[in-house]
């Protein structure tokens, strides 16, 4: 049966018949995305911006309601506006750098985040994820619209997966019936709960914190200032071990507590018991407000052992899970897909071996364990799991009102920053002695402002070679990248970001804004060689 | 107060908060405390100043900051 498992805050893609369903062998298509949640609709648009032929199968008919993700990262952005989908976002999301941190009734200090200057896009933003979703999906149709091969079909439940041959073959449940479906590639964006996981007896493992979260989130009916409010161990009565006031569009606000591992769920859910948290936090403070969505959850952090399973890939949810501190899942979810274009694009078109797209393991895997390592860090710094080890935390809360230098131990979250590729086997060894380690091999691009855009706006999609203060010969024919020269003197920031100490620069650049290598002097073997690298094309030794 | 640094000194604060507490795991209330002991013991054989750990032993006690608690 096809039964909604959470109701809907937009209907998008609503169920409509396709000629599939009448055909009498299974249709094939390139691509079959399962689940269109932000990150598959992500994968989505960026396989289909590549032109390949695209189809996303979700079991429900548009976006969930409830605010799920409200953080939404600078890298995350910067993918996002790569896919053309970041417009709205920025429009509608609110900005934030003022944070604020309380042990009991004491503050213990504020915070700025202080932007560094000259990127497009701040560190985060606050928005709610069905926007997030909503935009993602009206990108999808504005890139239909102009011939970009992607379909969309609501209320396509996947119920069965078959990875005998060399095609993956689907069953799918619809409210006229079941029928089949055959891809050569599958991408898996189901989810947590991921069923295709399930189907394919693949493990989860990890860690199951014990805890559970009721997440409100509220109106308020007069002004508050936007910043973010944590509290480590707060003083309103019943509201656990921690909780969390952000900002979000629409007036509205996340907060947050940390109730406990034995609750009753259904009694902690009633209104009454939820107004009464609510109003032991915010009626001291003077605040009226009315309730949006409440939800319980409980956090889990894990990963498969693999994301990749021959034809069928994970990404996002469906392959690892991290506890809520730092906001790490739709944010690394997008990375997942950054990563992955670009490599199952070259495969496609047989430019490169499928063995590059064990390189989206390799990286993709150790950004989860980074992740996975902060979450749960966070959580063992707000949820102290021995006398000694809460010891410590109270002792920096106490040392960090007056002294400064304790504020870094305080950890109430790290905030989501993009995973440096170090040790990645695409990488080519730095060969720039004196250059900032922030754009070495393996980093995101630090994104410079240049006449009126920015860096990022400059690379992406494809290859390119970047030069500094030396000229570089015409290329083509040897390497299938873009070429972006610019003189010594012309843009300080891009130089300081690029230069360091040193007089020049060339940089390689993948499609994924990542650093493939960098050097000091123009050599065509150097740049081959590391292209090669970079695209699972060199010799393995 | 003058010698001893009062401003942010570790790159990555994370990481030694975390072996700080993977040192603890599994010891009783009464073997943790005698292993802060040692610790800062040895870390006062490195800092080799009287007049920094003198320093430091008053940050430690928080003496401003309660009495300002106490004015409140
Ligand atoms: C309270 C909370 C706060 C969070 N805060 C943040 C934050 O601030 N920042 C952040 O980055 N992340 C945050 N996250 C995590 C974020 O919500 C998830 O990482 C994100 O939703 C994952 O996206 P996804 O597309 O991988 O999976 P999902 O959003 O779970 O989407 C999966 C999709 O697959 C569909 N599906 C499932 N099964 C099938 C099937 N058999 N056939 C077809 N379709 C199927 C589902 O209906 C759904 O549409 C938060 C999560 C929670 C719960």
């Amino acid at each position: 049966m096809l039964e909604d498992r959470y109701n809907l805050a937009h209907r998008l893609y609503p169920y409509s018949r396709s000629v599939d369903q009448d055909a009498a062998t299974p249709a094939h298509h390139q691509v079959i995305v399962i689940g269109g949640g932000p990150v598959g609709m992500a994968a989505a648009l960026e396989l289909g911006l590549k032109g390949i032929e695209t189809l996303v199968l979700d079991d429900h008919e548009g976006v969930g309601q409830g605010s799920r993700a409200i953080c939404f990262s600078k890298r995350c952005l910067e993918i996002a506006h790569r896919l053309g989908a970041a417009g709205p976002m920025m429009e509608k999301g609110v900005e934030w750098s003022l944070g604020r941190v309380f042990h009991g009734e004491r503050e213990v200090f504020e915070f700025n985040l202080l932007p560094e200057e000259g990127h497009r896009f701040p560190a985060f933003i606050n928005l709610q994820q069905p926007y997030f979703e909503k935009y993602l999906v009206e990108r999808i149709r504005q890139a239909q619209a102009e011939g970009v091969p992607i379909e969309i079909r609501g209320r396509n439940k996947v119920t069965d997966i078959d990875t005998d041959s060399d095609k993956v073959a689907l069953q799918i449940e619809t409210p006229d019936g079941q029928y089949s479906l055959t891809a050569d590639w599958v991408i898996a964006a189901d989810g947590a709960g991921s069923p295709t996981r399930k189907m394919m007896g693949l493990g989860f493992d990890g860690k199951v914190f014990e805890d559970n979260f009721l997440i409100a989130d509220v109106r308020m009916k007069a002004d508050f200032p936007v910043e973010r409010r944590f509290w480590f161990e707060p003083p309103f009565k019943g509201s656990g071990d921690s909780a969390l006031l952000h900002k979000q569009p629409d007036g509205e606000w996340r907060i947050d507590f940390q109730i406990g591992w034995h609750i009753d769920r259904e009694k902690e859910l009633q209104d009454e018991n939820i107004r009464a948290r609510l109003d032991a936090m915010l009626s001291p403070m003077g605040i009226d407000y009315e309730i949006v969505w409440t939800s319980i959850y409980t956090f889990q952090c894990r990963r498969m052992e693999k994301f990749r399973h021959d034809r069928v890939i994970f990404v996002g949810d469906s392959c690892h899970q991290v506890s809520p501190f730092g906001a790490r899942g739709c944010n690394s979810g997008m990375q997942d897909v950054d990563n992955l274009g670009w490599k199952l694009k070259r495969v496609i078109d047989g430019l490169s071996p499928e063995e590059l797209l064990d390189s989206y393991d390799e990286e993709r895997i150790a950004a989860t364990d980074e992740n996975i390592l902060n979450s749960t860090r966070s959580t063992d710094f707000i949820t102290p799991k021995s006398t000694i080890s809460k010891v410590f935390r109270n002792a920096v809360l106490d040392l960090s009102e007056e002294n400064d230098f304790a504020r870094p131990f305080v950890n109430s979250g790290r905030l989501s920053i993009p995973a440096t590729l170090d040790g990645s086997t695409l990488n080519t060894q730095d060969d720039l002695p004196g250059a900032p380690a922030r754009s070495r091999p393996g980093a995101v691009c630090p994104d410079a402002p240049l006449d009126g855009d920015f860096l990022l706006d400059r690379l992406g999609g494809r290859f390119a070679v970047l030069a500094i203060g030396v000229d570089v010969p015409d290329f083509q024919g040897d390497i299938d990248a873009d070429r972006l020269m610019f003189s010594k003197g012309q843009f300080p920031v891009l130089e300081e970001r690029y230069l360091g100490g040193t007089e020049q620069a060339i940089y390689l650049i993948r499609p994924d804004q990542h650093v493939a290598g960098r050097w000091a002097d123009w050599s065509i073997d150097a740049v081959c060689k590391a292209f090669g690298r970079a695209t699972g094309m060199a010799e393995k030794g | 107060m003058g010698k001893l640094n009062r401003s942010r000194n570790l790159s990555d604060a994370d990481d030694i908060y975390a072996a700080l507490i993977a040192a603890h795991e599994g010891l009783s209330d009464e073997e943790s405390t005698a292993l802060n002991a040692r610790l800062i013991l040895t870390l006062f054989n490195h800092i080799g100043d009287a007049d920094v750990i003198g320093e430091a032993l008053e940050v430690a006690t928080l003496a401003g900051q309660q009495e300002r608690h106490k004015a409140l």
